[in-house]
């Protein structure tokens, strides 16, 4: 009887199980969580990518809702084509949802996300952030942490993370939030409300990576966990790029909590440790500010 | 109706009454007259679909993929290096088989940087997969844009419609618009399903293995030759209702001729007046204008050509280390005939250079008193 529960709930799932993703994948996870909130009218744009792998080989399909494997630059536009035709189709019921990395988002499709948030098109993004590209064999991103490991930058990164959602914020979209797999119901609720807006949503997810994080499988949740609760990745949201809300109090860990359990920072000094540190605390304060905006006027 | 309309503004007009849904585009000289008057429409309510206003080429091709895909009629409409720039999208396109109809208008690429009328922009994407059609005037390039929906929507390939860069974008010519309700009759709306379907979901574009890939390469590439009878049929259904028709290829005083200019695009009028000329001081000479370049009017022109002695190849675009375009492509249909013609290549009129008709009469009587074809093309300029 048990099993029979078991298979009753995977029916119910639109990813569905014998996907491709790694042992432990934050993407498959996020994903899983979002298409759950979305249900079955929706439209899913992927990318080559991670998720273009996960998604399977012709005969297979992973996703049980119309899915389409656009180009690497183009999500958003793509998502925005979908869009713009169900508005003239009279389908708005159905939601146009695009996946992309922070390859595909914080560098060669960052036009076209400016172009659609600009015209303020009608779908949600939700960025699979594993801070590199993991798909070719990790290699540097605009969104790899400073001095982080990856095959492009053996010495560890020189540049530093983007702070993307500044960028997201600075198109005064309806909707933009941060989200992790270590608060699922956070997450969840963040969709939920971004299905119910018109216009563009952004929702920025760190999807952790074991294999280009150089750590265990079982460590994703944690690691998304530590992220939030070392405010290294708080969890907040932006309506209309100015009104910030914090939608989850972190616990304040040392970031080196984080740090400690993945490989790509194995070689960080006290200092780099210590510079990181810094730099949260500061992040933090500066949201806490923002947030608090609102209540002074 | 009859018009004075530049050849943008008919393209416009054709895009309006072919009942465009999604038009996506992003301005570009000498393109933009096509941009300013679909706004025009949008805003005054006789264009009823959506116009999206992208940031760049390459993002106009991936919405009008998208759109169409999910099941709308849609257009886009660029130039020289917007073209270039959207060249992954265009493979892109007719990959995944959607009946986009886009203007090319036909522009010089850059460096050094220009804006006259050359055709290197466009016969350089021959191998995108695309449909290619060239214009000679606003009336032409009008009815070929209603024309092409029907060719791209029975295909279930992309059409570009390539006009000249100011000499037909921009010069303004009497243009007879027909009434909507024929050209209603001649495009039914779009009929194509949705690829989106939630009750019965599909993985549009998955990963396949080499050779799966191969297959659908193949079935392409036969349904891009399938397209030649269609082609055949919308432009007989559009006489009979329109009451205007182009061939792949048009030949003027062709049989029995011992010499034959070969043209395309706007140069063919000029060529026309070049060749009255040439056949009132006596010479048998004729003019065939090619329209057709993907797919390729292979059997068109081997049957006009099989007699004639003597070709000459006016090409307003340069390919480094070959030639120019039309002519390569004529040699190549011409070699499995038995008796093959001289062919003499001469580049004229890049980036909107002058090409008068005593210039092109010129061109004649050189390859007249040529014992055989130079190796390399003639470059014919005013500056010498």
């Amino acid at each position: 009887m048990k099993n029979d529960l078991i298979v009753e709930e995977m029916e119910r799932e639109l990813m569905r199980p014998g996907h491709m993703a790694c042992p432990g994948c934050g993407e498959a996870s996020t994903m899983r969580l979002v298409l759950k909130v979305l249900g079955e009218k929706t439209i899913v744009v992927i990318l080559p990518s991670c998720v273009g792998v996960i998604s399977a080989t012709f005969p297979n399909a992973t996703f049980a809702v119309p899915c389409f494997h656009s180009a690497f630059e183009i999500a958003a536009p793509t998502a925005s084509g979908i869009a713009n035709a169900l508005k003239l189709q009279g389908r708005e019921d159905v939601t146009a949802l695009a996946f992309a990395g922070d390859g595909g988002t914080f560098d060669i499709g960052l036009q076209s996300l400016s172009g659609a948030a600009d015209r303020n098109d009608n779908f949600i993004y939700v960025c699979l952030d594993n801070e590199a590209y993991m798909n070719t064999g990790i290699q540097s991103s605009s969104s790899t942490p400073q001095n982080a490991w990856t095959m492009t930058t053996p010495g560890g990164r020189r540049g530093r993370k983007k702070k993307f959602m500044q960028i997201i914020a600075a198109h005064r979209m309806p909707y933009a939030a941060t989200a992790s797999i270590g608060h699922p119901l956070d997450l969840m609720e963040k969709v939920r409300k971004a299905k119910e807006i018109k216009g563009m949503k952004f929702i920025h997810t760190l999807t952790p990576c074991s294999t280009g994080w150089r750590m265990p499988e079982d460590l994703s949740v944690k690691a998304a966990q530590l992220a939030v609760e070392t405010k290294l990745f708080p969890l907040y949201e932006v309506i209309d790029g100015s009104e910030y809300r914090i939608t989850h109090q972190p616990q304040g860990l040392p970031v080196s909590e984080y740090l400690k359990i993945q490989g790509r920072f194995r070689h960080f000094t006290k200092d780099d440790v210590d510079r990181l540190q810094k730099e949260v605390d500061e992040d933090w304060e500066r949201l806490l500010a923002q947030s608090a905006m609102k209540g002074c006027v | 109706m009859r018009q004075l309309l530049a050849g943008n503004y008919a393209v416009a007009e054709a895009v309006r009454m072919a009942k465009v849904q999604l038009v996506a585009a992003y301005p570009i000289t000498p393109q933009t007259p096509i941009y300013e008057k679909l706004s025009d429409m949008e805003n005054d309510g006789r264009l009823t679909g959506i116009m999206m206003r992208t940031e760049s080429e390459h993002s106009a091709m991936a919405a009008c993929i998208a759109a169409s895909l999910t099941g709308v009629r849609t257009f886009t409409a660029t130039a020289s290096q917007g073209l270039a720039l959207m060249h992954e999208m265009l493979h892109f396109a007719s990959g995944n088989r959607v009946p986009i109809v886009m203007c090319n208008v036909n522009r010089v690429i850059s460096a050094p940087w220009a804006f006259g009328s050359d055709q290197s922009d466009s016969l350089s994407q021959r191998d995108t997969g695309w449909l290619q059609f060239y214009c000679e005037d606003a009336q032409e390039a009008y009815d070929t844009v209603i024309q092409a929906y029907s060719i791209a929507e029975q295909a279930l390939l992309p059409v570009m419609v390539a006009i000249d860069g100011f000499f037909t974008s921009h010069f303004i010519e009497p243009v007879d618009i027909p009434d909507q309700a024929s050209v209603d009759a001649f495009l039914p709306p779009f009929g194509l399903p949705t690829r989106f379907d939630i009750d019965d979901p599909a993985y549009i574009n998955n990963v396949v293995n080499p050779e799966q890939y191969m297959g659908y390469r193949q079935r392409s590439f036969e349904d891009m030759e399938k397209t030649r009878p269609i082609i055949r049929e919308v432009n007989e259904r559009y006489q009979r209702i329109i009451g205007r028709g182009y061939g792949v290829v048009e030949p003027v005083n062709c049989a029995g001729a011992e010499i034959v200019l070969v043209t395309s695009g706007a140069m063919t009028s000029t060529a026309r007046v070049a060749i009255e000329s040439l056949r009132e001081k006596g010479l048998s000479a004729g003019l065939l204008k090619l329209k057709g370049f993907r797919p390729f009017p292979t059997e068109e022109v081997q049957e006009v050509l099989k007699d004639v002695p003597k070709v000459v190849v006016l090409d307003r675009n340069i390919s480094l280390g070959k030639e120019g375009i039309w002519c390569q492509e004529l040699k190549a249909a011409l070699y499995p005939l038995e008796r093959r013609p001289e062919v003499h290549g001469f580049i004229a009129g890049i980036c909107g250079a002058d090409v008068s008709p005593d210039m092109i009469e010129g061109m004649v009587f050189q390859a007249l008193s040529r014992a055989k074809p130079e190796r390399l093309p003639t470059w014919v300029r005013r500056d010498g």
